[in-house]
């Protein structure tokens, strides 16, 4: 990695050690080594553009929604983060470790608020799709039939987790366990925090459908599961956890 | 306007039912078998009356859907509650009590809290209340300030309000999450001002800043300072 201006330098995963005094190293200099110091890049967090136009989702999303969900609400969310987080050694991280690293198990510094909003919504943009919705397949479906009962009990759980999420928050299917299963945080919490795996989520803070249903939240979690859900998200999503969990029963190894 | 008037004075038969059937319940000794249920509170203006700084649409859909809500889901979990004594599920009803009984409290106080310009809104206050604002915050537009940057703070759903300490007869700016009553912190509310997006979204969008600008010129501080003597 290229050595930035700016930046202070810092040690990087135990020293890489190259010799103190250029390459005219005697014997015996060679006994001295200095660790190599490797600079961490430092960056400003971008705003991403969702996967589909703000009018795709139409007209289950209005694309009034997108421009202020996605155009104003998002971007505030990365602009304050990049002011906050200006200049510090927290621009070395990428997202999703500054959102663990800024929870601070429970204790959350001043900019988790934002890092973690900043996440929730890049990853509800890629949750949903247009078409979307409906009943999933393979092994998506057979794991919501083997931890729910049957797909029909887990849009039950799902729309009541939605519901009874009081004040604002997010309504996730995660992997936990090995197992799925639903998981409702407020406000900027995530899944993240608590080391499970997020398959998908859906925004119930208010400006999330406000301006489409009102105070019907009901309605938009229905369209939520019926129109928009992306099911091929969590099969990508499913397939990366597989590199981290075992979803069958465990293999004991012989002797 | 006559059929925003009756929505406003009407009381819904099925809510006339139920207070009726407790009022002969009552005659007929069987009070403690049925507790009077809570009833959403008219508005004491119209629906139109804070435009331009807050819109009919959300005035109506505030009151009627939102704060009907909280009555209805209310009702429902007392209800649940006074047919068991399973602590289990005591237990579990008492977060819908809370937050359904938390956002009763808080609306009914936050409309009492607003009025058009033509009954006193946006007037400021005076006698004992201007006093203590002007000794505690220095003048009403630093409460106001105060205010105004502190909800726009408020992470998430919440409220932002002008509270008193009781013994000391203080006044004090405070907080709550969601529909945490102020009494959850020990204070008395005076002023409430609701920041939950459903509160100005459908207006200013996701600009709460303008909204908080702009609601002073709607509250009553003739009720605030009522609730500031009389506490």
């Amino acid at each position: 990695m290229a050595a930035t201006a700016t930046c202070t330098s810092s040690l990087f995963y135990g020293p890489r050690l190259l010799p103190l005094s250029g390459s005219r190293s005697s014997p015996k200099r060679r006994a001295a080594w200095r660790p190599q110091q490797v600079v961490l890049p430092m960056a400003k967090f971008e705003l991403r553009t969702p996967p589909y136009a703000l009018d795709a989702l139409e007209p289950h999303m209005s694309k009034q929604t997108l421009e202020f969900h996605w155009g104003k609400h998002h971007r505030a969310y990365i602009d304050n983060l990049n002011k906050q987080i200006d200049g510090t050694d927290l621009e070395r991280k990428n997202l999703e470790e500054l959102v663990k690293f800024s929870y601070n198990n429970g204790n959350p510094q001043a900019c988790f608020n934002n890092a973690g909003q900043a996440w929730n919504h890049d990853f509800f943009w890629s949750s949903i799709y247009p078409g979307g919705g409906g009943k999933p397949d393979g092994e998506v479906l057979e794991l919501i039939e083997r931890d729910f009962g049957s797909f029909e009990e887990f849009t039950k759980e799902f729309k009541a987790a939605g519901v009874s999420q009081f004040g604002s928050g997010w309504v996730w299917l995660i992997l936990k366990d090995a197992k799925l299963s639903i998981l409702k945080t407020s406000n900027a919490l995530n899944p993240l925090i608590w080391g499970y795996i997020p398959l998908t989520v859906v925004d119930v803070w208010e400006h999330a459908y406000y301006l489409d249903f009102q105070n019907r939240r009901p309605d938009y979690l229905n369209t939520f599961l019926d129109k928009l859900i992306s099911w091929e998200a969590v099969a990508g999503r499913l397939a990366r956890a597989k590199a981290f969990v075992n979803l069958g029963e465990p293999t004991i190894p012989e002797k | 306007m006559p059929a925003t008037l009756l929505m406003k004075k009407m009381r819904s038969g099925a809510e006339t039912a139920r207070t009726m059937l407790g009022f002969h319940l009552r005659r007929r000794g069987l009070k403690t078998a049925m507790r009077q249920q809570e009833v959403l509170p008219d508005l004491p203006y119209d629906y139109n009356a804070l435009e331009p700084v807050i819109s009919a649409e959300i005035m109506r859909l505030h009151h009627q859907k939102h704060h009907q809500a909280y009555v209805t889901g209310f009702n429902k979990a007392m209800e649940q509650l006074n047919s068991t004594s399973d602590p289990q599920t005591i237990v579990a009803l008492q977060s819908a009590i809370n937050f359904n009984g938390g956002g009763h409290v808080n609306h009914a106080i936050f409309w009492q809290n607003l009025a058009p310009p033509k009954e006193g809104g946006g007037e400021p206050p005076e006698g004992n209340l201007a006093s203590a604002i002007e000794s505690e915050f220095g003048s009403l537009d630093k409460l106001i300030a105060k205010m105004s940057t502190t909800g726009a703070g408020v992470q998430g759903s919440g409220w932002v309000w002008l509270g008193l300490i009781k013994d000391m007869k203080r006044l004090t700016v405070e907080t709550t999450a969601n529909q945490d009553p102020l009494a959850s912190k020990g204070l008395i509310p005076l002023l409430g001002i609701d920041v939950w997006e459903h509160a100005y979204y459908l207006q200013y969008k996701n600009v709460r800043p303008d909204y908080l600008k702009n609601v002073w010129k709607v509250v009553n501080w003739r009720d605030v300072a009522k609730r500031y003597d009389s506490a």
